[in-house]
C-alpha cells in the first residue's frame, strides 16, 4: 500500500528549503491578479448596496442613474431573471434557503448587492450608484443570537424561529448521570467576535462571452474554481461546459475565497445579458462588510473531571451567528458541524454529547475561515483545562497529560465517532514544556517590570485536514468534495506540465508539488511546471481549502508520477536492451543499475514524440499519466506557548515570545511549512487580541475600513520560534498532512491561556475573544489576590 | 465630472504623457492608464500599502495621491527595479527569506523598504519592525519580510563604497 511505496522513495527533493519558482514575478509585479488581467474593452460595474439591515424593497428607481453619459446598465434582480445560490445540506435538521443574486423583495443586511451598475469606468460606475434611489421600508434588525422580534417577519420565512440549522449528532444517555457523580464540573461560557478574513486582494471577475467557443469565460479571484463553474452555470442555466473559470494569481484566501459570491454571478450575468465584457475588482468596504464573515460562536460547556484533573464527559451547547444567508457550496452548517464534531481535540473523553446550531441574523453570510470552528474548539478545550487544572491545584501541564490521547492509544476511537490515526500529541505537549523550562520563560514571566503583568499560555490541539470523500459525505453536501485527480505530461523537450484542480492562493504550490514530483522522475523540480486555476486545462478537481491540496493533490500528483515513470523506465529498457526493473530515474539520467549505462530523460522524451519509429507498438504514445487520491482524511499536531506581557496601567497586551511545536507529517519544504504557521499565527493574534468585525445594535458596520478592523501588523507580532516533529500520514503516497491552519487554530487558546495566568492573582478569568483594552482595564481594576502559579 | 488635464510624469525612466480626471488617483494612473499593475491596491485609504511608489524618492500611497499631484515628477514603482533582468539584493532576500506568500502585498512592501533604506542606510532591526510596521500583509506574519530587509541592510552596509 502506500506506506510501502513512500518508505521506498528516494527524497532528493522533498525535505529541501528550496526558494519558491512563483517568487520571481512576484517580486518583479509581473504576477497577475484578477484586476490586473488586461481587456481593453471591459467595463466596469459597482453595486447599489442596502443602507439597512433589514428591510422590505419598495422600488428601486434607476432612471437617474442610466442619463449619466458613460453608464451602459443598471440591472435588478428582475433583470437577471432571479437568480439566486442555494448552499444546503440534505439533513432534516436544516433549513434550506435560498440568496439572491441581487437582492429581491428583502434586503437582509447592510450591503447586500441590490442592482449592479455598470458603466466605461469605475469612477462613473460609482456615480451612478449614488444616483440610483431604493425605497425600502425598515425592519428591526436581528444582530445578536439573542435578538428576537416575534411582531415582524422573520429573516427568512422557512425558518420563522431564525435557526437553519440545530443539529444533534453526538448523545449520550448517560452523561447527565457521569457529570452529576463528578466531583469537579467545570461549567463555562466561551464567546468569539466575528471576523473577516481580510486577504490583502479582495474578490474581482471578470465576464465575457465568447461565442466561438460557446462559452462564458469567467475569470475570478477563488480557491474553488469548478465549484464556482458549477454555481455560475447553474444560477445561469448553462451547463457547465459553457462556463470557463479562469483563476490568475490569487492575493490570499484563507477560506474567504472558498465560496461563490453572488457579485461574481451578477458580473457574470451582466456580461451574458449585455453581450459585453464586464468587470469588478471589490474594494475594501466591500469586502469587509459585504462579503463574508465568520467566528461569531458561543459555546456552553459543562465538563466533568475526576479529582485526578482526568476527562469524566463533556456536555456542549454551540451556537454560531451565520448571518443572512447559507454561503455556496458548503453552507451555513459549515461551522455548527465542525464545532459540533471535531470539539474533543487531543483529550480523551468518556463521554460527549453537544447540540449545535446556525442561527441567522441581519449580518452578512459566514463562511469558512482559516481553522473553520477550530479556533474556537481548542480555545474552549484548552480553557477548560486550564479551568480545572486551577480548582484542582494540578499543574497545567500536567493535567493535558492526564488527558490526551497516548502513543499506545492509536488509532483511537473518540465519542465523536473519529478515528485517529498516530499523531505525536503527547511528545509535543512534553517537548513544548520542556522548551518553555529551558529557554528561561517561568523566570522571565516573574520579571516584569513595576506596572506590567506576564503570563504563559500554552495549547495543545490536533488539526484534522484534507477531507476526502469518505468523511465529507457525513456532511450531506449536494456536491461531495474530496477526491484529486493530477495530470502528468512530458513534452518533447523533456519538461513537464501537471496540472491539478487545487488553486493556490500564495500557497506555494508550484514549488512544492514540484518537488514531489520531482523526486519521482528523477529530474530537477524546475523542469516541472504546475498550472492550476481553468477548468477547460484540469480536470475536475475541488479546489484548495482545509490543508488538502498538498495532501490529496500532491497525493494524486505523486501517483501520477509514479506511473510516469514507469513509462520511461519502460522506453529506456527497450533502447538499452535492459528490464525496466533494472532501470533507475535520478539526475536527468534513465540509468542501468549493473552496468552504469545510462541515456537522458531528455533523450528518452525526443525518441517518444519525434522517432517513434524506433520504439515497438505501444498502446498508449506520448508520455501522459494520470493519479488520483482521496485519503479519508488525517490530524496534524501541535502545542504552542506563548509569553504575554499586561501593562496594568493601560491594559494594552503584547505578546513577548512565541513558541511551536508543530507535525504535519513529512514535510515537503521547511521554508513554506514555516511561513504557514507563522502567517496563521498572527492571524490567530489578531482574532484574539484586535480583530473584530462589530455591528451597531441597528446592524450597521462599525469595522469598514483598516482603520476599525485592526489586522495586525509587524509591530504586534512575537517572534516565532518553531521545531518540527514528524508523524508521517499512512494515508498518503507522501505522508504528508495537511497544515495551512494550526496557527490561526491554536494562537487564540495559547494568548488567552497565558493571559489568565497571569490575571490569576486578580481573580479574574477570560473566556472570549477578542480581549481588547478595554476588557483588561476593567479586570486590572479587581483587587489582587496573593500570587500563586 | 470634470475636465480632463494633460500630466508628464517619468515612471522608472519614461517619460509619460496623460490626460487625467483631476479625482483620478496615482494608482489607477500608474495601473489602467500606463499598465503597470504590478503596483497593487489592498484598501484605497491609505492603510495596507500595498499601493506604495517612491515618488521623487519619497514612499508615498499611490491611493492617497491624484495624478495631477503627480505631475512633473519621477516616478519608481516595483516593475523598476529588476531593470536588468536580474533581480535585486532586497528581491532575492525576499525570497531567500521567503518573505511572501501570495505576493500581493509584496511590491508595497519592496518600495516601502527602497525608500527607506536609501535615507537610513544601518538600521536595526527594531527599528526596521517599526519601518515594516507601516504596511500591511496577512499571509507571512511578517517575520521574513523584517529578517529580508535587515539582511540586505547589513550587506549593503558593509559593502558601501568608502
Ligand atoms: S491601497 Fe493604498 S494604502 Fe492600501
Ligand atoms: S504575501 Fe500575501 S499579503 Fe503579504
Amino acid at each position: 500500500m502506500a506506506t510501502a511505496s513512500s518508505a521506498r522513495q528516494s527524497q532528493q527533493w522533498v525535505g529541501q528549503p528550496l526558494q519558491r519558482r512563483e517568487d520571481s514575478r512576484f517580486l518583479r509585479g509581473t504576477g497577475r491578479y484578477t484586476d490586473d488581467v488586461p481587456h481593453a474593452f471591459a467595463l466596469h460595474v459597482a453595486f447599489v448596496r442596502s443602507p439597512i439591515a433589514f428591510g422590505v424593497i419598495r422600488s428601486i428607481e434607476v432612471t437617474r442613474a442610466l442619463e449619466i453619459p458613460g453608464v451602459v446598465a443598471v440591472l435588478t434582480s428582475a433583470d437577471l431573471g432571479h437568480p439566486s445560490l442555494t448552499g444546503f445540506l440534505d439533513r432534516d435538521e436544516f433549513v434550506t434557503t435560498s440568496m439572491p443574486i441581487l437582492a429581491h423583495e428583502r434586503v437582509r443586511f447592510v450591503g447586500e448587492p441590490i442592482a449592479i451598475v455598470v458603466a466605461t469606468d469605475r469612477y462613473i460606475a460609482e456615480d451612478a450608484v449614488e444616483a440610483v434611489a431604493c425605497e425600502i421600508d425598515e425592519l428591526t434588525a436581528i444582530v445578536t443570537m439573542d435578538d428576537q422580534v416575534p411582531s415582524q417577519i422573520p429573516i427568512h420565512d422557512a425558518a420563522p424561529d431564525g435557526v437553519l440549522v440545530d443539529l444533534r449528532m453526538f448523545t449520550d444517555d448517560e452523561l447527565e448521570g457521569v457529570l452529576a457523580a463528578s466531583p469537579l464540573v467545570v461549567d463555562e461560557t466561551f464567546r468569539s467576535g466575528r471576523l473577516q478574513a481580510a486577504p490583502m486582494e479582495g474578490r474581482g471577475a471578470l465576464a465575457e462571452w465568447i461565442d466561438r467557443d460557446d462559452q462564458l469565460v469567467v475569470t475570478v479571484s477563488t480557491q474553488l474554481p469548478h465549484q464556482v463553474r458549477t454555481g455560475i452555470a447553474q444560477a445561469l442555466g448553462l451547463v457547465e461546459r459553457q462556463v470557463r473559470v479562469i483563476v490568475p494569481d490569487v492575493g490570499g484566501g484563507f477560506g474567504f475565497k472558498a465560496v461563490l459570491g453572488r457579485e461574481e454571478v451578477a458580473v457574470a450575468a451582466a456580461a451574458r445579458i449585455l453581450g459585453r465584457p464586464v468587470r469588478w475588482a471589490e474594494d475594501r468596504l466591500e469586502s469587509l462588510t459585504a462579503s463574508f464573515q465568520g467566528r461569531e460562536q458561543e459555546y456552553t460547556v459543562r465538563a466533568g473531571f475526576t479529582e485526578d484533573g482526568v476527562l469524566t464527559g463533556l456536555a456542549a451547547d454551540i451556537r454560531c451567528n451565520v448571518g443572512a444567508y447559507s454561503a455556496f457550496p458548503f453552507t451555513c452548517g459549515l461551522e455548527p458541524i465542525m464545532a459540533a464534531t471535531e470539539f474533543l481535540g487531543v483529550y480523551k473523553v468518556p463521554r460527549y454529547a453537544s447540540r449545535s446550531r446556525g442561527i441567522a441574523s441581519n449580518k452578512p453570510p459566514s463562511n469558512a475561515y482559516r481553522g473553520v470552528s477550530r479556533p474556537q474548539i481548542v480555545m474552549v478545550m484548552e480553557g477548560l483545562m486550564d479551568r480545572a487544572a486551577d480548582r484542582l491545584g494540578i499543574d497545567r501541564v500536567e493535567i493535558r497529560r492526564r488527558n490526551t490521547i497516548r502513543p499506545e492509544d492509536f488509532p483511537y476511537t473518540g465519542p465523536n465517532g473519529i478515528t485517529y490515526e498516530p499523531g505525536s500529541y503527547l511528545e509535543a505537549l512534553e517537548l513544548c514544556a520542556a522548551q518553555v523550562q529551558q529557554l528561561g520563560w517561568w523566570q522571565r514571566r516573574e520579571e516584569a517590570a513595576p506596572g506590567f503583568i506576564r503570563g504563559i499560555g500554552i495549547a495543545n490541539f490536533s488539526e484534522r485536514n484534507a477531507y476526502g470523500t469518505a468523511t465529507m459525505g457525513l456532511r450531506r453536501m449536494p456536491m461531495t468534495p474530496g477526491f484529486e485527480v493530477a495530470h502528468l505530461t512530458m513534452d518533447a523537450s523533456g519538461d513537464v506540465t501537471l496540472t491539478s484542480g487545487t488553486c493556490s492562493a500564495g500557497q506555494g504550490h508550484e514549488t512544492t508539488f514540484a518537488q514531489i514530483v520531482a523526486d519521482r522522475l528523477g529530474i530537477a523540480p524546475d523542469r516541472i511546471k504546475l498550472r492550476q486555476g481553468d477548468t477547460d486545462l484540469t480536470s475536475f478537481g475541488w479546489g484548495t481549502f482545509a490543508g488538502r491540496s498538498l495532501v490529496i493533490g500532491g497525493g494524486a500528483a505523486a501517483v501520477a508520477a509514479r506511473k510516469l515513470a514507469t513509462q520511461l523506465k519502460e522506453v529506456a529498457a527497450y533502447l538499452l536492451s535492459v528490464s525496466a526493473d533494472d532501470i533507475e530515474l535520478s539526475n536527468g539520467n534513465a540509468t542501468v543499475r549493473v552496468s552504469g549505462e545510462s541515456m537522458s530523460i531528455d533523450d528518452i522524451a525526443k525518441t517518444v514524440h519525434f522517432r517513434s519509429h524506433l520504439l515497438p507498438a505501444r498502446e498508449e504514445y506520448l508520455l501522459e499519466s494520470h493519479g488520483s487520491a482521496d485519503p479519508s482524511g488525517m490530524f496534524s499536531n501541535g502545542c504552542h506557548a506563548a509569553l504575554v506581557e499586561i501593562d496594568a496601567g493601560t491594559g494594552a497586551v503584547c505578546v513577548l515570545d512565541y513558541l511551536v511545536v508543530e507535525d504535519c507529517g513529512v514535510i515537503v519544504n521547511p521554508l513554506v511549512v514555516d511561513g504557514q504557521v507563522r502567517g496563521g499565527i498572527a492571524q490567530g493574534i489578531g482574532s484574539t487580541l484586535y480583530e473584530e468585525a462589530e455591528y451597531s445594535s441597528d446592524g450597521q458596520p462599525l469595522a469598514g475600513s483598516f482603520m476599525s478592523y485592526l489586522v495586525p501588523t509587524a509591530a504586534e507580532m512575537p517572534p516565532i520560534a518553531i521545531h518540527h516533529l514528524e508523524t508521517p500520514c499512512y494515508q498518503t503516497e507522501t505522508g504528508v498532512k495537511g497544515m495551512g491552519e494550526a496557527g490561526t487554530i491554536g494562537a487564540p487558546a495559547v494568548i488567552l491561556s497565558a493571559l489568565n495566568d497571569a490575571l490569576r492573582s486578580r481573580g479574574a478569568w477570560l473566556e472570549h475573544v477578542p480581549v481588547t483594552p478595554a476588557d483588561m482595564q476593567q479586570l486590572l481594576a479587581l483587587p489582587i489576590e496573593t500570587e500563586s502559579s | 465630472m470634470s475636465e480632463s488635464c494633460e500630466i508628464t510624469l517619468t515612471v522608472n525612466g519614461v517619460r509619460h504623457q496623460v490626460s487625467v480626471e483631476p479625482r483620478r488617483t496615482l494608482a489607477d494612473v500608474l495601473r489602467i492608464d500606463l499598465g503597470l499593475t504590478g503596483t497593487h491596491v489592498g484598501c484605497e485609504h491609505g492603510i495596507c500599502g500595498a499601493c506604495t511608489v517612491l515618488m521623487d524618492d519619497q514612499p508615498v500611497r499611490a491611493c492617497l495621491v491624484f495624478g495631477v499631484q503627480a505631475d512633473g515628477s519621477s516616478i519608481r514603482t516595483v516593475e523598476g527595479l529588476a531593470a536588468n533582468g536580474e533581480l535585486t539584493d532586497l528581491q532575492q532576500a525576499f525570497s531567500r527569506h521567503h518573505a511572501l506568500q501570495c505576493g500581493f502585498c509584496t511590491p508595497g512592501f519592496l518600495m516601502l523598504a527602497e525608500g527607506y533604506l536609501a535615507e537610513t542606510p544601518a538600521p536595526d532591526r527594531v527599528a526596521v519592525r517599526e519601518m515594516v510596521s507601516a504596511n500591511l500583509c496577512r499571509c507571512t506574519g511578517y517575520q521574513g519580510i523584517v529578517d529580508a530587509i535587515v539582511d540586505v541592510a547589513e550587506q549593503r552596509f558593509h559593502e558601501r563604497p568608502i
